[in-house]
């Protein structure tokens, strides 16, 4: 039953996967990101750690996919036009990953002395020993975390300020010609 | 008084300070009352210590300021007071203060008023603390102050082309004897451990056969290295045979600084301190003696190019060098108080003439070739006496200070045994007696030989030039009194200036014995043979160029004897064959320098890695595509290096 | 019985050598992310899987910062792409060559 269900959703996951890299439209790359993710949580939860698995659909899949199709939608992207690198480039990144992959591969099957794991124990599922540990042994991680988190948000916002929000910009058409300015919009992205 | 000794050199260094640094907003009134009331108080608190010290019994006075630490060299910076720096204290304040008050009257009019007396302050100030120190270090301080005052007086008209280049070679020349002081005074303090006048003369007196025993250096023994180095310092300050090319052309200076810096005060120095250094010239014999030959060559050299030329300036010039050359014969025979005898009278009739061509030149506008002068008798009485007086007593006129102090070095000469050196002295007599009496009637006597515009203007010097004049005549007629010599006064002994030397001067060991094998009927008839000399020289010169002659004899002469005209007229060619043997090999060598060795190897080596980087840097910058993701491939390289690194290890 | 461990080590690196693939050869900004996405999923599957087999949380609490930094990564990049396509009208990343020497 549980090979049954690895099976099934491993599929799935390399399934979309696939489609997340090939696809030429990015509203479909995420949205097959989003079952990627999706199939992920549920071999967290196969893998005894229900918890990861919510927070991935809720953090991952409800959260940053949206962000993801927030701003695909604000900037309008189009399939462009050779959406992908020349052959040659598509070539090199192919070997390259082959070599990923059968370094990992090898990594895994040569680790013959993993020893088949245990029955699930109370202690791993529960949530009660995830957050004793979480607060305890890696508060200070935790903490650390918190302060990137907040550190991306005030770059995010200054990043994606609208330049010249608070001056008149000059009228110039497509590129910033005057430095002390800042970058200045075409005119029709900024009305 | 005496505890306000350190005022004496500080006091000039404030009024440079205070001219130079905020003298820009000052009206001129208060500019020259800085600049006359520094040396001013700088004499009167002299005039007082020396009364004091006159009046004391100690032979010595010293103050000590600071002291100088640098690891184990510990160097007093302190002030000595005592019979030899007396006399020089006396002339450098006296002189130099008199020559401030003349230099108010002359550079009234001229540009860069306020820069002139802060550098002229300065050289006080230096000048003072060359005479005062009390170790050879401060005396060196002393002197390299002088040395750049002097540079930049020289070059003080930096607009004209002539007087920086004077300058510079002033103070290049003036370098090489520095350095051989600077040597010098290494070795003492290698085997001494000390710079200190007392501690050092103190140990070479404790045992004179360890600095005279084994060689020390070039084959000298340790005080006659010692002594030759300083005597190389000496000549580059002093402007002796090989380095005195530089005193002539110093004469592009204002005339004042002529007066002052290079022929009252700052060249002594170097006599100054081989009298100083007397304790150790004592012990090396050879090296005085050629200090002695150097002095009278210079002595006569310089003479004999002084009767060819038609600068007034000039002529004073190689005469200063030629009475420097004098007091080196003396300091080199052992007469160390002859020698500074004439410093002091030098000090007074040199300054007087230079003072006097100088008030001469103020009147013809700038103009200094005698040619164009004559009959200045008319227009201008005090210059013209005072001149005459100065004249008259360097050229050894009986009963005039040049008189006496001169005859003292030639019977010094003469009592050493030395009869060529003083045939030398002796000759080099007749013929400053010409040149200087050449120079008076060109200038004074006859009638006017320059243009209608220059006559319209001759006029007397205001009373702050013509005041100094006097004063320095009174001192060039009566400065020769305190040191007559003995068979002069009926037997009494009357030569104070000897007497007050005494205490500084080590007795000279052939001096004693020396003054023996003179008899008084001898002496009486070198000081005769002297005197007669000088007349002679003079009565030459007045059927040359008395009686309104002008040049024309001159010329005759010139035409009679064309080689050594042209020889003395272009000073026997000396600044050419440095030109040949040292300027331009040196400059060939620099060029060689600059254009092979720097041009080509050490920048070619340069340009080279740079050529180098640049050729890296053209290959490379293909990797630099500014496409985004092909440095994301580098980036996932290195990762996958990093793994296969970290997995299979 | 239960899957072994190695599979998922196996599919982790399935999906880690695509999500690889996908970043080198894509040329929209917003695709190049999705593949990076895709590869730190992958490696929290290899996290989880050991986390399993070792019967340790830490493996689950390093999922976490991941997911952090990746949401963190997120907000960043893509406001880094909106000023980026303000100035050039473009997320094609082959013409951000500003960069080139």
């Amino acid at each position: 039953m549980e090979t049954l269900i690895f099976v099934i959703f491993a599929a799935l996951a390399v399934g979309s996967g696939v489609v997340v890299v090939v696809h030429r439209s990015p509203i479909y790359a995420t949205l097959s990101l989003v079952l990627t993710l999706f199939s992920m949580a549920v071999l967290f939860v196969l893998l005894g750690a229900p918890f990861v698995g919510a927070v991935q659909i809720l953090v991952y899949a409800g959260a940053i996919v949206v962000l993801f199709l927030f701003v695909i939608m604000l900037l309008n992207v189009q399939q462009e036009e050779g959406a992908h690198a020349r052959r040659s480039a598509q070539l090199v990144a192919a070997i390259l990953g082959a070599i990923v992959f059968l370094g990992m591969f090898w990594l895994a099957f040569r680790q013959t002395t993993l020893r088949a794991p245990g029955p699930l124990t109370e202690e791993l599922v529960s949530l009660k020993g995830l957050a004793s540990a979480l607060f305890t042994d890696y508060l200070l991680p935790f903490e650390i975390v918190g302060l990137l988190l907040l550190v991306a948000v005030i770059g995010a916002t200054v990043a994606a300020r609208r330049p010249g929000a608070e001056t008149n910009a000059p009228q110039d058409d497509y590129v910033a010609e005057d430095p002390s300015s800042g970058p200045v919009l075409p005119r029709e992205v900024r009305s | 008084m005496l505890g306000l000794l350190w005022l004496i050199p500080i006091l000039p260094f404030a009024g440079a300070a205070v001219n130079g640094l905020l003298g820009k907003w000052f009206p001129k009134w208060l500019v020259t009352f800085v600049a006359l009331a520094a040396p001013g108080a700088s004499l009167l608190i002299a005039l007082g210590c020396l009364w004091e010290f006159s009046q004391g019994t100690a032979l010595t006075y010293e103050q000590a300021l600071y002291m100088w630490t640098a690891g184990d060299l510990n160097i007093p910076v302190a002030f000595l007071l005592d019979h030899l720096s007396a006399v020089m204290l006396f002339i450098v304040t006296f002189v130099g203060f008199l020559i401030h008050v003349y230099s108010a009257g002359y550079m009234g009019h001229e540009e860069g008023y306020r820069r002139y007396f802060a550098y002229l302050n300065l050289f006080m100030s230096a000048m003072l603390m060359l005479v005062l120190g009390n170790n050879y270090l401060v005396m060196f301080v002393g002197w390299e102050g002088v040395g750049l005052c002097s540079y930049l007086l020289i070059g003080f008209y930096y607009d004209q082309a002539f007087p920086p280049y004077a300058g510079k070679k002033a103070f290049i020349v003036n370098r090489i004897g520095d350095f051989a002081f600077l040597v010098g005074m290494f070795a003492l303090f290698a085997h001494f451990g000390s710079l200190t006048y007392k501690e050092v003369f103190a140990k070479i007196a404790a045992d004179p056969g360890a600095v005279t025993g084994a060689p020390y250096a070039l084959g000298l023994p340790l005080a006659s290295f010692i002594a030759l180095c300083f005597f190389v310092g000496a000549m580059g300050k002093s402007a002796q045979i090989p380095l005195y090319v530089w005193l002539p052309d110093a004469m592009a200076g204002p005339t004042p600084v002529s007066a002052l810096i290079h022929a009252a005060t700052m060249v002594t120095a170097g006599v100054y301190m081989v009298v100083r250094s007397n304790v150790i010239y004592q012990l090396a014999p050879g090296v005085s003696l050629f200090v002695a030959i150097i002095g009278a060559a210079t002595a006569i050299f310089a003479a004999s190019i002084g009767i060819a030329q038609t600068d007034i300036k000039k002529v004073l010039a190689y005469s200063t060098v030629s009475q420097l050359g004098y007091m080196f014969l003396a300091a080199g025979l052992g007469a160390y108080s002859a020698a500074l005898f004439h410093v002091m009278t030098h000090a007074f009739f040199k300054a007087l003439l230079f003072l006097g061509s100088g008030s001469v030149i103020h009147a013809m506008s700038g103009d200094q070739d005698m040619d164009h002068m004559g009959g200045l008798k008319k227009y201008m009485p005090s210059t013209r006496w005072t001149y005459l007086i100065g004249a008259a007593a360097i050229a050894g006129v009986p009963l005039l200070s040049g008189f006496f102090s001169k005859d003292e070095i030639l019977h010094s000469a003469a009592a050493s045994g030395h009869w060529l050196i003083w045939l030398v002295g002796l000759i080099t007599a007749g013929l400053t007696a010409f040149y200087m009496f050449r120079s008076y009637f060109l200038t004074f006597e006859g009638e006017f030989r320059g243009t209608h515009e220059q006559e319209h203007h001759l006029h007397e010097s205001p009373a702050s030039m013509t005041v100094p004049l006097w004063i320095l005549a009174v001192g060039a007629v009566f400065a020769g009194y305190v040191g007559v010599p003995k068979v002069l006064s009926l037997g009494r002994d009357l030569n104070w200036f000897h007497n007050w030397l005494e205490p500084v001067i080590a007795v000279p060991r052939g001096m004693e014995a020396g003054e023996h094998n003179v008899g008084t009927g001898l002496e009486l008839l070198l000081i005769a043979i002297t005197t007669l000399i000088a007349l002679a020289g003079i009565y030459v010169a007045w059927t040359n160029y008395g009686d309104n002659k002008g040049l024309a004899r001159g010329q005759h002469w010139a035409a009679r004897l064309p080689v050594l005209h042209r020889l003395l007229l272009n000073k026997w060619y000396v600044d050419e064959l440095y030109d040949w043997v040292i300027v331009r090999p040196l400059a060939a060598t620099a060029r060689f320098f600059w254009k092979v060795v720097d041009t080509f190897i050490i920048d070619g080596a340069i340009n080279a890695g740079a050529f180098l980087t640049e050729l890296t840097g053209d290959v490379g910058r293909f990797s630099t595509t500014g496409n985004v993701r092909n440095y994301a491939l580098y980036f996932f390289l290195g990762v996958l290096v990093l793994f296969y690194w970290i997995a299979f290890r | 019985m239960s899957v072994p461990i190695s599979w998922y080590l196996l599919l982790s690196a399935v999906l880690f050598a695509i999500g690889a693939i996908g970043a080198l050869t894509r040329r929209n900004g917003i695709s190049i992310f999705l593949s990076i996405e895709l590869m730190l999923n992958a490696a929290n599957l290899t996290l989880v899987a050991y986390a399993r087999q070792w019967n340790q949380h830490t493996g689950q609490i390093i999922v976490f910062f991941v997911m952090a930094v990746a949401a963190a990564e997120a907000a960043v990049g893509l406001a880094l792409f909106i000023a980026v396509f303000r100035q050039r009208r473009t997320i094609d990343v082959n013409r951000m060559n500003l960069l080139q020497g």
